[in-house]
Order: structure tokens, then C-alpha cells, then sequence
């Protein structure tokens, strides 16, 4: 038998080559066996991995709360270390910070998010195929940037601008509870707010560029034998075909902006209890929460901030489960 | 009926829509430009190889002086060993997934998969954190950052391997079975190499996307400003946490510190996807590039 | 309604690739005028640049003229958009809009040129619907999605879509290259229908088709891979079927190539 025959084994003369009156020669079948066998087991070990970590997770997590002085769900406080409880008692609740999360994302998304399909559809749809691919890639880089680079230039950088357009809000729409401030501004929520909507930008665009590309032509063509503008077209047939992929998009997008840590904890000035203004300083979420109050806890304080862990992997467990709902309910609807 | 008239309502919308999209677009690259020309112009002001090559060992932040070795050596040893974990072991899974899978096991695989793939990067901190240190009761170290960053990188290692075996060609397994090749044979000599390209830049991909991870280094590093070259004892510094830690000063000389520790940052995670990209065009068949 | 083509001298490009070649021939008002020719002849590509749609590829660019009764759809200040609104298409694969319903579907069209009253739209979308034979078939489901209807129906649903907005020309580009016999028999009724109002270009694989629902017919040809496709000959339907004046019609109807 000549190496070129055997051409795409990569060294021919090592290959054992089954005796056809004998079977399966007992090595092929051994190594065969050991091969297949380590594959399984390090799936095997993925499971075991995800079950060990959750129950550890959980067992801290329910250690915590069983010390809890007040309700784990409802209360706004954050003392596990009972620091300043009136007898040293653990006493802290996820309402406030996991408030905060909530409306750090929903900021994120409101302004990340159309920002994100105008991206998505400038390049797809208004931008020559080769100089499109190469603006795609420029805005990709975004999603390299590390988060402590986003945290550091949001704290330095970006939020002194956030202080005068924070300042006009309020004078607009300050008649509202949500928009009035102290006076003072920035280091807030809503500087937070747009520190995500850059971050997830890039996640979305990505995708619903992957999905406007392949609009079909006949959707389009259709849409321009009708008499339509490119824009009237955009809204025929290249927005309704995105539509489950997009909002799928946009959903995990919310769930990165929950989960979201450093970026966060530097930019944001964590205040106690819950915080109802967004453009002045102060606020939290559940995740920067973990990571400026983890270097003073004790061990109470560490299973608390656990507990409060399990709180926003299951947010964020609902949220990835909500996208993929909506995209399989499409898929369905579709065929 | 009019071959020269469309309503400017109508066109008003259209030329208003292409405006607004390339706005968005501008929008979208204002940040990316405003933090690289930040991170660069502040960066390079301490940016040097005495930067590189010293720790903060016996230095105060008010110091001008002082480096980031003892970081750059933390993150380096610590992504290593997270790699030299995940890359097998995602191979594994990834072969097993596509070569052998069927049933139970493999569904339950790929929605863990899914689900560690959405996994907040604190919560892989704090995983570590209740198994690693309160559980098994081991101090902070290295190590145990890089398990966390262990459990970030597998879910991206995973499905990359996984989406570059679907793309070999079944003939040419096919083929290689219809020669009396055994199918582990046949997967390391014939399905491996063929999809090697691909899977060597999704695992850069997903060691760049790991080197800048704070969050879980932060909780399983500890504190130190010296160098410790070993990852299994005693804590350790990290890249990332540095920028974190010298930014949490309102002393000028630490945020140049900390500046300088982002630029290097980022130069270490664009080389690491520049090499990736250039690995998979370089690689990728004449008639794609 | 109803308006006269004439072409002349015209080109069209794909990038630097010339798809057809100085092109020159006249449809008149309230005829069907078949496109019949081998693969590759360039038929479609003329058919396209008769409402412009061939400029919706990038890269794509066109010499000569079409003149509409005697306006130049090349000429200046000629706005594609009104001109694709008043020159209709339909398609090889039925293409109705999948998320919307029927309604919406006809509905379209008059939606972009600000048509809004519920009355006026129900009376078109009915008119329209009947015009395409398909309101009885359709007139309880209205609001169903297009795509729930039988692929023959979908492509009654497009013609409809397309008579909506009450073009002067229809173009159908191989309307029934996708449609089983009993669909094809049944467009093939409407166009007899249709001509009364409309001048209609259709492009077709099918002789016999041609020769069934046409006035006049033009056979395409190129003289081999990478050529332009030119026009061979126009003429009454039934003297290119049963006596070409050129050699190449005559092969190709009587199938010795193609």
C-alpha cells in the first residue's frame, strides 16, 4: 500500500490496518476504547464540575441565610459582619442592590441596543460588502477592550462628561422623581448605564449583523418591486426577518450588562440602601457589591456575598433562557 | 403618473434612516477611540521597560517610580495554567460532543455548556472561592484564580472545538474508516489536523478574552505588591486587579501606574487576537480570504 | 394604465462583466410579450432593467434606453423607486412577506404610498385579491400569515401584491418555474385576464408556455460562456413557433439545444 493512497492519514505506516480474517485486532480496539472513553469522561467531568460547584454554592449560600436577622428577599441593607447591627447580628438583604443590577441593565440596553441595530444595519445595509466586513471588525474591537479598561476610562474619562448631560436631563425631565438630583452628578447610576451600553454594544451588533446579512434577496427584491425606498425596504423585509435573532440579541445583552462586575464598581459610588435617583452619585448592584465589600468580609460576610452570587446567576440563568425561548418560539413559527 | 416623483415625506425618512444608522455607527466608534488614544497617551507617560520589569515591592503610591512585573508575571502564570487545563480537557468534551455524543449525557453536556457560556465572571469567582478556599479550606493563590478563569474559558473552548469538527467533512472520515482506520485514529490523524487551524484561534480567542477578567482574580488572588513566581502558594499579582487597585487611589502617581498596567493590558489581549485572526486567515482556504 | 416599451440600445453590467448587448425591441400596450431563450441569454437581466431593478446588486450599471410611452427610465431625474412602483414584478419563487398576513401583504405597497383609510385599503386589498382569482379562496382568512397558502396561491397572493398599487407594466420573471401544472394552468388564466389592463413582459423556460399566453415573443441567445446575451428576433407569437427568420430560433424551438 503507497502513502499516496492513504493520503489524508497524516503518517500512513503507523496506522494498524485491520486484518480482515481476524476482526478487530484486540490494539485498534483497546485504543479505540481508551480514546472514546477519556472523551466520555471529560463530559462526564463537565456535569460533575456543575453540580459540585452548585452545591457548594448553595450550602454557603444557605449557611448565610440562616444567620440572616432580616428578610434575605425584602431588606435593603448590607451588613452580614453585623458591623453596625444593633447586637453584632448578620443582617442584609438582596432588594437594593439587586434594584440597582435592574436598572443599570435597563439603562444599558435602552441606550446600547438601538445604537447596536443602527450599527448593525448601517454596515449590512448601507456600506459596500468589503469596506461593511472592515467596519464590522473595528466595532468587534470594542468586545476586546478588558473591563477593567472600560471601568478605568469610565471613571477617568467619560464620566466627567456625564455630569453636564446629566445635568440637562434634569433640568428636562427633573419633574420626575427618577431624574431629580442632590445637585450633584455623575459616579451614578446612569454613568453606569452607559459604561454597559458600550460594553454590550458590540455583542449585539455582531449578531444582528450576522442576521441582517442573511436577509433573503427575495424578501429584498420583493420589497423594491413594490416601490420602495432602502429604508421602506429595511422595514419590509430586512427588520421582520431579524426580529426573534435581534431581540434574542438584545436579551443577552441584558444578561451580560447584569453580570457585569468591575467595569461597574469602579464607576459607580456605592451607597447603602436602596437608591431611587439615577443621574447623582450612589447606587449598587449585586455583582460590584461583591467585589468592593469582598476584601473586608469575614467568613459571614463571604457566604453572604455568595448568597447574593446565587441570586444574580439565577437572574442571569432566567434572561439567557428568555433568549433562547424567544429565538426556538421563532424557529417554530417559521416552519 | 410620475417617474420623477417619489413624496419627500417618503424621502425625507429614507435620507433620515441612512443618517441616523451612520450616526449610530459614529456613536459606537467614538468610546473605542476615546479610551485606545486615553489608554495610550496616559499609558505611555510610565510605560518602559522599568515598568516591565519591577514590582511594587517596598514602593509607596506616592512613589513615581515602581512596575508592573510582579502583575504581568501573576497573569501570565495564571492564563497559562488556565489554558493548559482547558485546552485539553475542551478538546475532549468537544470531540466527545461531535464524534460520540448521542442521547442524555450529550444534551446535558451542551446545555451546561450553554449555561456556563452565560455565566457572570464574578459568579465563576465565587465558585472557586466556596469550593477552593472555604471548602477545601486552601489560602489564596495564582492557582486558584486560574481555576476560576478555567470555568470562563471552557464554555467558549468548548463550542469553538465543537463548531470546528462539525465543519470536517464527513467523506473525509469516511474515507478514512473505508482504509481499516480505527476512529481514534481516524480523529487524531484525520478529523484533528484538519480542524486544528480553526480551534488553535478560538482557544487564543478565549485565553485574550480570559487575560482581562478582574472580577474572579480579584476574589481568589489575595494581596500582594511583591513578586511570587509561584502559582500554588502564597497570593500572587494580576494584570487586571493592578489597573483595578492603582485606579482606586486618588494619587496621580498610582493612576499613571494604573494607566500604564492598561495599556499593557490591552497590547498583551490585541496581540493575542491579532495572532488569532492571522492564524485563521492565513489558514483559511485561498478562495475565502 | 397601460403604457408602450421601447428599448434601445441597451447594455447592462455585472461589475465589468456585460450580461447583454445593445438590446433594441418595442412591447406594445396590453400585450403579453414572452422572453424565451437558453440559460444564461440574459433574459432576465433585460427583464430587470425594465423597472431597474437590476441596480439592487451592487456594482451593477446600464446603458441605452427604456422609454416608457416616451419617457427615458434612464434619464435624468427619473427616481427608481416611482419607477418600480409604476412598473410591477413577480418572481421566480413566490416571495410573500412571511411575517405578515394576507391583508397585509396586498396591503403593502398602498401602505408605502400613504394610503391609510381602512376602506380605501379593504377595497384594493379585495379588488386586488379578486383580480389575482384568489379572493374566494382567501376572503375568511385574510388575516392568516401569506406563507400558510399553497405554493400556487402564494404566487396569486404576489401578482395581487403587485396589482395593487395599479402598475402600468407587470414583469413576471419565470412565474411558474416553481408551481405544479394545476397552479401554472391557473396563472396562466390570469395573465390571459390581466392583459386587458395591463402590458405584461413575461420571462419563461417553458415553449409552450410561451407560445399558450403570449402576443408576441423574443428569443435571447449568447454566443458562448462570458458573451453578452443579444437579442436573436422578435416577432408574433405564432410565426416564431412556426416560421423563425433565424437559423438559431428555429434550433432552439425545436429543441436541438438549450
Amino acid at each position: 500500500m503507497s502513502n499516496e493512497r492513504l493520503s489524508p492519514v497524516a503518517d500512513a505506516d503507523e496506522v494498524e490496518v485491520r486484518d480482515p480474517r481476524s476482526g478487530l485486532t484486540a490494539k485498534a480496539g483497546l485504543g479505540d476504547r481508551l480514546f472514546g472513553g477519556s472523551a466520555r469522561g471529560a463530559a462526564v467531568f463537565i456535569l460533575i464540575l456543575m453540580a459540585a460547584i452548585a452545591a457548594f454554592l448553595i450550602y454557603q449560600a444557605a449557611e448565610a441565610i440562616g444567620k440572616d436577622q432580616v428578610n434575605f428577599v425584602t431588606s435593603f441593607t448590607w451588613d452580614p459582619d453585623g458591623n453596625s447591627t444593633p447586637n453584632g447580628q448578620p443582617e442584609f438583604g438582596i432588594a437594593a442592590i439587586a434594584w440597582g443590577t435592574l436598572v443599570t441593565s435597563v439603562i444599558g440596553v435602552l441606550l446600547g441596543a438601538p445604537v447596536a441595530i443602527g450599527v448593525a444595519l448601517f454596515i449590512t445595509q448601507y456600506l459596500p460588502r468589503k469596506i461593511g466586513s472592515v467596519f464590522g471588525y473595528i466595532v468587534d474591537l470594542l468586545a476586546a477592550v478588558p473591563s477593567v479598561v472600560y471601568g478605568l476610562w469610565g471613571l477617568l474619562v467619560l464620566d466627567q462628561h456625564m455630569s453636564g448631560v446629566s445635568k440637562i436631563i434634569e433640568d428636562v425631565l427633573g419633574w420626575i422623581p427618577l431624574f431629580k438630583t442632590d445637585g450633584t452628578y455623575g459616579s451614578s447610576m446612569f454613568t453606569a448605564g452607559v459604561v454597559l451600553a458600550i460594553m454590550i454594544l458590540p455583542i449585539i451588533a455582531a449578531i444582528a449583523r450576522e442576521i441582517y446579512k442573511q436577509t433573503p434577496r427575495e424578501q429584498i427584491e420583493a420589497a423594491y418591486a413594490l416601490g420602495a425606498t432602502r429604508w421602506e425596504m429595511i422595514r419590509l423585509a430586512v427588520l421582520p426577518y431579524g426580529r426573534s435573532g435581534v431581540t434574542s440579541a438584545i436579551i443577552l445583552g441584558f444578561g451580560r450588562a447584569l453580570g457585569e462586575t468591575i467595569a461597574v464598581a469602579m464607576v459607580l459610588t456605592q451607597v447603602p440602601g436602596l437608591v431611587t435617583r439615577i443621574l447623582q452619585p450612589g447606587g449598587n448592584t449585586i455583582a460590584a457589591n461583591i467585589a468592593v465589600q469582598f476584601g473586608d468580609a469575614f467568613t459571614t460576610g463571604r457566604q453572604a456575598l455568595i448568597a447574593s452570587g446565587l441570586v444574580l446567576f439565577l437572574m442571569t440563568l432566567i434572561v439567557n433562557y428568555a433568549a433562547r425561548v424567544v429565538v426556538r418560539r421563532a424557529g417554530k413559527a417559521g416552519s | 403618473m410620475s417617474l420623477t416623483h417619489t413624496s419627500p415625506t417618503r424621502k425625507l425618512k429614507d435620507k433620515s434612516a441612512y443618517i441616523i444608522a451612520g450616526a449610530a455607527f459614529v456613536i459606537a466608534i467614538i468610546p473605542l477611540i476615546s479610551i485606545l488614544w486615553t489608554v495610550i497617551v496616559k499609558g505611555a507617560k510610565d510605560f518602559d521597560t522599568y515598568f516591565l520589569f519591577h514590582s511594587m515591592r517596598n514602593v509607596a503610591e506616592s512613589d513615581s517610580f515602581g512596575g508592573a512585573y510582579h502583575a504581568i508575571l501573576g497573569t501570565l502564570e495564571q492564563v497559562g495554567i488556565a489554558a493548559l487545563i482547558t485546552i485539553p480537557l475542551s478538546l475532549m468534551v468537544g470531540i466527545y460532543l461531535v464524534e460520540y455524543g448521542r442521547g442524555r449525557l450529550s444534551q446535558a453536556v451542551t446545555f451546561f455548556v450553554d449555561v456556563m457560556m452565560g455565566l457572570p465572571s464574578i459568579v465563576a469567582g465565587l465558585f472557586i472561592l466556596s469550593v477552593w478556599i472555604l471548602g477545601a479550606g486552601f489560602q489564596a493563590s495564582g492557582f486558584a484564580a486560574s481555576l476560576a478563569l478555567t470555568i470562563l474559558m471552557l464554555p467558549v473552548a468548548v463550542r469553538s472545538t465543537e463548531e470546528m469538527l462539525k465543519l470536517v467533512s464527513p467523506a473525509l472520515r469516511e474515507a478514512s474508516y473505508a482504509l481499516g482506520v480505527p476512529k481514534w485514529r481516524t480523529i487524531t490523524k484525520v478529523v484533528l489536523p484538519t480542524a486544528l487551524p480553526g480551534i488553535v484561534t478560538g482557544m487564543m480567542l478565549g485565553i485574550a478574552r480570559i487575560m482581562g477578567e478582574t472580577a474572579p482574580v480579584l476574589l481568589l488572588v489575595g494581596v500582594t505588591q511583591s513578586i511570587n513566581g509561584n502559582p500554588f502558594s502564597e497570593p500572587q499579582g494580576s494584570l487586571p486587579l493592578f489597573v483595578f487597585n492603582e485606579s482606586q487611589n486618588s494619587l496621580q502617581t498610582a493612576v499613571d501606574r494604573g494607566w500604564a498596567a492598561a495599556l499593557t493590558l490591552i497590547i498583551l489581549i490585541m496581540l493575542l487576537n491579532l495572532i488569532a485572526r492571522l492564524i485563521a486567515w492565513w489558514k483559511a482556504p485561498a478562495a475565502s480570504r | 394604465m397601460a403604457k408602450r416599451i421601447d428599448v434601445s440600445g441597451l447594455s447592462a453590467y455585472y461589475g465589468s462583466v456585460r450580461a447583454i448587448e445593445d438590446i433594441s425591441l418595442t412591447v406594445e400596450p396590453r400585450t403579453v410579450t414572452a422572453f424565451i431563450g437558453p440559460s444564461g441569454c440574459g433574459k432576465s437581466t433585460v427583464l430587470r432593467t425594465l423597472n431597474r431593478m437590476h441596480e439592487v446588486i451592487p456594482g451593477t450599471r446600464v446603458e441605452g434606453k427604456v422609454l416608457l410611452d416616451d419617457v427615458d427610465l434612464y434619464g435624468p431625474g427619473i427616481d427608481p423607486v416611482a419607477v418600480r412602483r409604476t412598473v410591477g414584478m413577480v418572481f421566480q419563487r413566490p416571495n410573500p412577506f412571511p411575517t405578515m398576513s394576507i391583508y397585509e401583504n396586498v396591503a403593502a405597497g398602498l401602505r408605502l404610498n400613504g394610503v391609510r383609510g381602512k376602506s380605501d385599503l379593504d377595497g384594493v386589498v379585495e379588488h386586488s385579491l379578486r383580480g389575482a382569482n384568489l379572493w374566494n379562496e382567501v376572503k375568511d382568512r385574510l388575516n392568516k400569515p401569506g406563507m400558510g397558502l399553497s405554493g400556487g396561491q402564494q404566487q396569486r397572493l404576489c401578482i395581487a401584491r403587485a396589482i395593487a398599487v395599479s402598475p402600468e407594466v407587470l414583469l413576471m420573471d419565470e412565474p411558474c418555474s416553481a408551481l405544479d401544472p394545476i397552479s401554472t394552468l391557473a396563472i396562466e388564466d390570469l395573465i390571459a385576464q390581466l392583459k386587458s389592463e395591463y402590458t405584461i413582459v413575461i420571462v419563461t423556460h417553458n415553449m409552450q408556455q410561451a407560445a399558450r399566453v403570449s402576443d408576441r415573443t423574443a428569443f435571447f441567445n449568447i454566443a458562448g460562456t462570458g458573451e453578452p446575451g443579444k437579442l436573436i428576433e422578435i416577432d408574433e407569437t405564432p410565426r416564431i413557433f412556426a416560421n423563425p427568420s433565424q437559423r438559431a430560433t428555429e434550433d432552439y424551438i425545436t429543441g436541438r439545444f438549450g
